[in-house]
This record gives C-alpha cells, sequence and structure tokens, in this order.
C-alpha cells in the first residue's frame, strides 16, 4: 500500500464520481466542469501509468482546447427554458438496462482473462525518456498515419469553418 | 541535521520549503510589482506617483490590500453562487501550480520534471477556466462578452507563443528547464542571439496572453465596463488579480530559462580573473548593488521630509548589504555560490522582462479586437512557422554541412527578419492613398 | 504497484458511464461529452496495456484518438451551432424534421 495505491484510489474514485455527476446534472454548465474534472483525473491516471508526454497532451489538448470549444458552445447555446426540461429520454431504463449487461459482459471478459495479466509490467522500457520514445517510434513507424491525422484535422478545421458561418 | 529527518521524508524537504516560500512571498511581490507598475507609470508621465501612503508610496500595497479585505462581498442574486466562488480560485491555482515547475536559480525548484516546459504552459492554458466560467458565472452581459474575448485571445496567442517556444527549443534538445539551461551553458551562448524572432514572437504571444495592454481589451477600464471582472469585487477581485501578476512572473520565467539563459551569467565560460580568484563577472552584482547604495545615499539629504531621508538611508544601508553577501558569497564552496547568484542574475533578468512589460504597456495604445485576432492569426503564426522552418533547417543544415549551429541559426533568422520586412514594407508602399490626402 | 486490472476496471466504468450518457440524455452537447467520455475510457485502457508490454505503441495509439476527438469535437459543436440558428433547440426529441 504505497503512495501510488492512493493516488490511484484519489483519481479512481473523482474520475467515476465526476463522471456519474456529468450524466446526471441538469445545469449543462455544470456538466461541462464535472466532464473536465473527469479529464484531469484522467490526466492523473495517465500519470501514474508513467505515460508523462500523454498527461500534458491530455491537459493541453482535451482540457485545454476541446473543453473550451465545449464551454465556448454551450454559452453560445443556453436557453434559460433548457434548466426546466426533461433531461432524460423515453429510452432510458431500457438504456440503462442495456448499459448494464454491456458492462457485464465486459467484465466477464476481463475476469476470464484475468491470468494473462499477471505479467509485471515492463514501464522500464518506456518510462525514462518517454518522450524521447514517442517521438521516434512517431516519426520513423507512424509517419504515414501522422500525415494524415493532420489532412484530418484541416479537414476538420475547413468543416467548422463552414459550418458555423453565417450565410453572408 | 541528517539525524533529526526520517529518511522517508527527506527528499520531500526542500520542496515544500521552496512551496511555503513561493506561496508566502508571492502576494506580498505581485502587491509591490504593482507599486513599481505605479511609479514607472508616473515617471513616463512626467510625476511622483503614490507618495503619501508611507514615505515614497512604500506602503501603499498593504493599504491596497487591508482595503480589499475589508470590502463587502458582493454576489449578483441570479449568478451560480459555485461557479462564482469556483472562478477566481481556478486562476489562482492554476498560476500558482505553474510555480511547482519553474527554477529560480540552480538551487531552488521545487520539481525538475522531464516535462518541465509543458508542465508549465499545460497548466497556464488551464488559466482560461477561470475568466471563462467568472464571466459566465456573473450573469451579466458584459461579463459574458469580457470573458469570451479574453479567452479567444488566449487561445489564438498560445499558438503563436508555443510555436516561438519551439525555435529555441529545438536547439536545447530536451524539456526539463534544467537541461534548457544546462544546453545554454553547454554551447556558450543565450537562445536569444541563435533565436531572436522566436523571442521577439514570444514576447508579443506573452503579452497578449496575461492580457496586457496593448492587447488588454477584455479588461480596459473604459472598455465593456472590466470586462469579465465587473461583478467582483473585494477579496475575489484581489484573486483574480493576484493570478495575472503570477501569470506574468511565470511567463518572464519561461522567457528567461528558454531565451535568456535562465541563471547564467552573462558570457557564462568566458573566465576573466582580477585580483586572484574572483572573476569580473561574479563580481558585477556587488558593484551594482553598490551604485545603487551610492545613489541612495547621495538622494538620502536632499529629501523633503525626516521620515524620507530616513527610510532614503536604510535602502542605501540595505542595498550595501546585498553587496556585501553578493561580494561575500564569492568565496563560499561553488554550490552555495552558483544557487546565490543564479538567484540574482535569473530575477534580474525576470525584472528586466518585466520592466518591458511596463514600458509598452505605457508608451502603445491599445488594439481593437478585431485587430488583435487579426496580428495573432494572421502576422503572427504563420511568421513563428516560417522561422520554426528557418530555424530547423539551420540547424540541419549545421550538422549535415558540419557549421557551427549558432552561426547558421544566427545567420538565418536575419535572413527571416529581412525577408519579413521586406514584405510589410512593400506591402505598406503599395497602398493607394487614402481620399483625405487627395481632397486637399 | 497498482495491477492492470485495476485501470481496466477504472476504463471500464468510465465507458458504461459513458454509454448511459449517450443513450439517456435528451440534449445534444451532452451526448458529445458523453462520447468524449467514452475515448477517454478507451485511451486508459490502450496506455495500461502500453506500460505492460513495454510498447510505446499504445501512447501513440492514444494521441491519434485525442487528434481524432477533437476534430469531431469541432464539426460536431459546428453542426449543432448550424442547427441551432434554425431550430432554436439542441434536444435531440425535437430534431425530427425527417420524420414521416
Amino acid at each position: 500500500m504505497d503512495v501510488t495505491h492512493i493516488l490511484f484510489g484519489v483519481f479512481a474514485v473523482m474520475a467515476v464520481v465526476s463522471a456519474i455527476l456529468m450524466v446526471t446534472t441538469r445545469n449543462i454548465v455544470h456538466c461541462a466542469v464535472f466532464l473536465i474534472t473527469t479529464l484531469l483525473a484522467t490526466a492523473g491516471v495517465f500519470l501514474l501509468l508513467q505515460a508523462e508526454f500523454l498527461f500534458v497532451t491530455q491537459i493541453i489538448l482535451y482540457v485545454g482546447g476541446i473543453m473550451v470549444l465545449f464551454v465556448f458552445v454551450i454559452m453560445l447555446v443556453n436557453l434559460d427554458v433548457s434548466l426546466r426540461q426533461v433531461q432524460f429520454n423515453r429510452q432510458t431504463w431500457v438504456a440503462v438496462l442495456l448499459a448494464a449487461v454491456l458492462g457485464a459482459q465486459l467484465f466477464i471478459a476481463l475476469w476470464l482473462g484475468r491470468n494473462a495479466l499477471r505479467l509485471p509490467a515492463r514501464a522500464e522500457l518506456i518510462a525514462p525518456k518517454n518522450t524521447e520514445a514517442i517521438g521516434q517510434v512517431l516519426f520513423q513507424r507512424y509517419m504515414l498515419p501522422f500525415e494524415i491525422a493532420s489532412i484530418l484535422l484541416l479537414v476538420a478545421m475547413i468543416g467548422a469553418v463552414v459550418m458555423a458561418k453565417r450565410r453572408v | 541535521m541528517g539525524h533529526l529527518i526520517p529518511p522517508a521524508i527527506m527528499p520531500y524537504v526542500v520542496p515544500v520549503i521552496c512551496g511555503i516560500v513561493i506561496v508566502a512571498v508571492l502576494p506580498l511581490m505581485a502587491g509591490y510589482i504593482v507599486l513599481v507598475e505605479r511609479k514607472v507609470m508616473a515617471d513616463m508621465q512626467a510625476r511622483l506617483g503614490p507618495m503619501r501612503v508611507g514615505p515614497h508610496g512604500l506602503l501603499q500595497p498593504i493599504a491596497d490590500a487591508v482595503k480589499l479585505l475589508i470590502k463587502e462581498d458582493i454576489i449578483p442574486q441570479k449568478a451560480d453562487t459555485f461557479l462564482f466562488w469556483l472562478a477566481p480560485v481556478l486562476s489562482v491555482s492554476m498560476a500558482l501550480i505553474a510555480y511547482s515547475a519553474m527554477p529560480f536559480g540552480p538551487a531552488f525548484q521545487i520539481a525538475d520534471l522531464n516535462i518541465g516546459l509543458l508542465f508549465i504552459l499545460a497548466v497556464s492554458s488551464l488559466g482560461i477556466y477561470g475568466i471563462v466560467l467568472g464571466g459566465w458565472a456573473s450573469n451579466s452581459h458584459y461579463s459574458l462578452l469580457g470573458a469570451l474575448r479574453s479567452a479567444a485571445q488566449l487561445v489564438s496567442y498560445e499558438t503563436a507563443a508555443g510555436l516561438g517556444l519551439l525555435s529555441a527549443l529545438v536547439l536545447a534538445g530536451s524539456l526539463s528547464m534544467r537541461d534548457i539551461v544546462q544546453a545554454q551553458y553547454d554551447q556558450g551562448q543565450w537562445f536569444i542571439f541563435a533565436a531572436p524572432v522566436g523571442f521577439v514572437i514570444y514576447l508579443i504571444g506573452s503579452i497578449a496572453e496575461t492580457n496586457r495592454a496593448p492587447f488588454d481589451l477584455p479588461e480596459a477600464e473604459s472598455e465593456l465596463v472590466a470586462g469579465y471582472m465587473t461583478e467582483y469585487s473585494g477579496f475575489r477581485w484581489s484573486l483574480y488579480f493576484l493570478a495575472e501578476y503570477a501569470n506574468m512572473i511565470i511567463v518572464a520565467g519561461i522567457a528567461t530559462t528558454l531565451f535568456l539563459g535562465g541563471w547564467l551569467r552573462p558570457f557564462p565560460r568566458v573566465q576573466m580573473h582580477i585580483f586572484g580568484s574572483v572573476e569580473l563577472m561574479d563580481a558585477v552584482p556587488s558593484l551594482l548593488f553598490l551604485l545603487v547604495a551610492a545613489y541612495c545615499f547621495k538622494l538620502a539629504p536632499r529629501q523633503p521630509a525626516q521620515i524620507q531621508k530616513v527610510v532614503m538611508a536604510i535602502a542605501g544601508l540595505l542595498c550595501f548589504g546585498l553587496a556585501a553577501v553578493m561580494f561575500g558569497s564569492i568565496f563560499t564552496p561553488v554550490a552555495v555560490k552558483e544557487g546565490i547568484h543564479g538567484g540574482f542574475w535569473f530575477l534580474a533578468k525576470v525584472a528586466i522582462y518585466l520592466y518591458a512589460f511596463l514600458w509598452i504597456r505605457f508608451t502603445v495604445p491599445r488594439y481593437r479586437f478585431d485587430q488583435l485576432m487579426r496580428i495573432g492569426w494572421r502576422v503572427l503564426i504563420p511568421l513563428a512557422l516560417v522561422n520554426l522552418i528557418a530555424v530547423g533547417s539551420a540547424l540541419t543544415a549545421s550538422q549535415v554541412w558540419g557549421l557551427s549551429p549558432r552561426l547558421t541559426t544566427f545567420v538565418l533568422s536575419w535572413v527571416v527578419v529581412i525577408a519579413v520586412a521586406g514584405f510589410l514594407v512593400s506591402r505598406q508602399t503599395g497602398e493607394k492613398p487614402s481620399p483625405a490626402a487627395d481632397v486637399e | 504497484m497498482v495491477s492492470t486490472e485495476a485501470y481496466l476496471l477504472l476504463g471500464l466504468a468510465l465507458f458504461t458511464i459513458g454509454v448511459i450518457g449517450v443513450l439517456t440524455r435528451r440534449n445534444v452537447i451532452i451526448m458529445l461529452m458523453s462520447i468524449e467520455l467514452i475515448l477517454n475510457a478507451v485511451n486508459i485502457n490502450l496506455i495500461a496495456f502500453s506500460r505492460l508490454w513495454g510498447d510505446v505503441s499504445g501512447q501513440i495509439f492514444a494521441i491519434f484518438i485525442i487528434t481524432d476527438a477533437a476534430a469531431e469535437a469541432a464539426v460536431g459543436l459546428g453542426i449543432i451551432l448550424a442547427f441551432f440558428r434554425n431550430r432554436t433547440t439542441v434536444l435531440a426529441d425535437e430534431m425530427d424534421m425527417l420524420k414521416w
């Protein structure tokens, strides 16, 4: 029971509680704030997994970029009447049942395969110079997906600008 | 000493002490930077500035702090109380967390992370939420508009500033703040000489990121009341204020570490001995303090009031004491000397960078919001990209052809500057004269 | 050292909550946010396995997923804004113009 266990407990509880609060809160700006705390807890989990570059990437891109976009759009489409509308749709109970079944299936899959995960984690291959290792592999083996991702981002930028523009 | 502290907590003692020093000293420092700003503003406007509260206005920050603390805490009626409370707390916490990776000299750093620079940038970008949520929670149109404008400005200039930083980062080869300063020591020069365009881009970007003039439309007093801070008063407002000045010191610290050599003295590898083992450049801090002490003693008899004479004399004595400390520490073991002198040089460079901020604030008029966004997206980001390509090609060329990296980067940076200046000048002279000139 | 199963269970919990969010809420923006939650759960799984096998490819895949999530959020929110300008609603139940 050392520091990593305690930290994992803290981050896991924070992530799950924030996620549950996010899908049940009525006020949509509060939902965005709870998603931000979930993403920060996830970033903490990445740091515990010794993925330090993913930790900062998650904070800069997800929390500092994507969620800012969400918060902007929420403030632009926010209606005062939305606080009094019905929050959950008519298929709620069926959906919760089906999600529970899905969760149970995944849990059983994990349970059946738990012996395969008994190997000691080989973090020393990736941890000490994490950023350098990611840089090496990203620009040598995965160069093509990298370029395609940049074209994808260009397409998304053009699409977002065209969709959000007012008709002249 | 080692017997009193159990070995389990030994590695945490120094970082905790550094953290306590930062949290205790920072609010006081922010208050006195405001006083310095008001005095410098007064000097540039040919007047004296605060002189009433305490001799030469030295107790002004304390009076301001007391006033803010005892002010009534007003919350608008329909404001979202949870977010209204959370927003200034977010701003201040993120500004303070960024200090944990910032080295104030070789001996004063809370944590030397492998990804220190990225961590500081990431945490600084989280400060946007303090602004956006504060503007939203105030339930006021002016606040929301000011908050959205400020957030848009921050996000735009973050990209440009980050690209400007990258051009110095390719020269350093590591993201750890300590390794970046070490790389500047190994290459024998500050990176500002190898990537001057990157420094200028980062300077402009950091002024916009901290919402300072000429990019302070979201919070200026004559526009939109006070932007996102309109509904905040008393202690909550002082939290926003502290966050802004803490952010200023952070961006100054990043610029100092990356471009101005961190805690290295000028000419870090040149050895010029005077009187035996004393280095010329090592004696410069004590000489500077002696000069300031002499100036204080010269001014003391000319003060109109008795208390001001006494304060000037005490200031002179303090500077003399600091000069003695600086000179005496040359003869202490290397770690102590590096710690004290490194701290002095780092703080001196941060002070010069902040003086540049103040200077620009009182010289240049404010930009309109659309002009601001145009500069960010259409001027700074293309320039930063071209600069990055230039520095990268210069480095590769120097490795391929075996030239010295600093010469090639320097030459190519100036090629970029001349090309951009030529482009801008040609656009200027190609414009048609305005109709008003024709009427005459 | 925390075992890999703990991380996978955390990923599973976040995934299930995200699925419930997508299927039960009426507000389209909250549905998009739940999709981001699902993508994060997948990222946790990927990085847990990357640490288990000592292969950095898992983290690279996670970087690509974050990039994709950014692109999808941008375009999705653009669509929501465009729809809101026409119909002044962001509830999925009321986006029924194609129903017969």
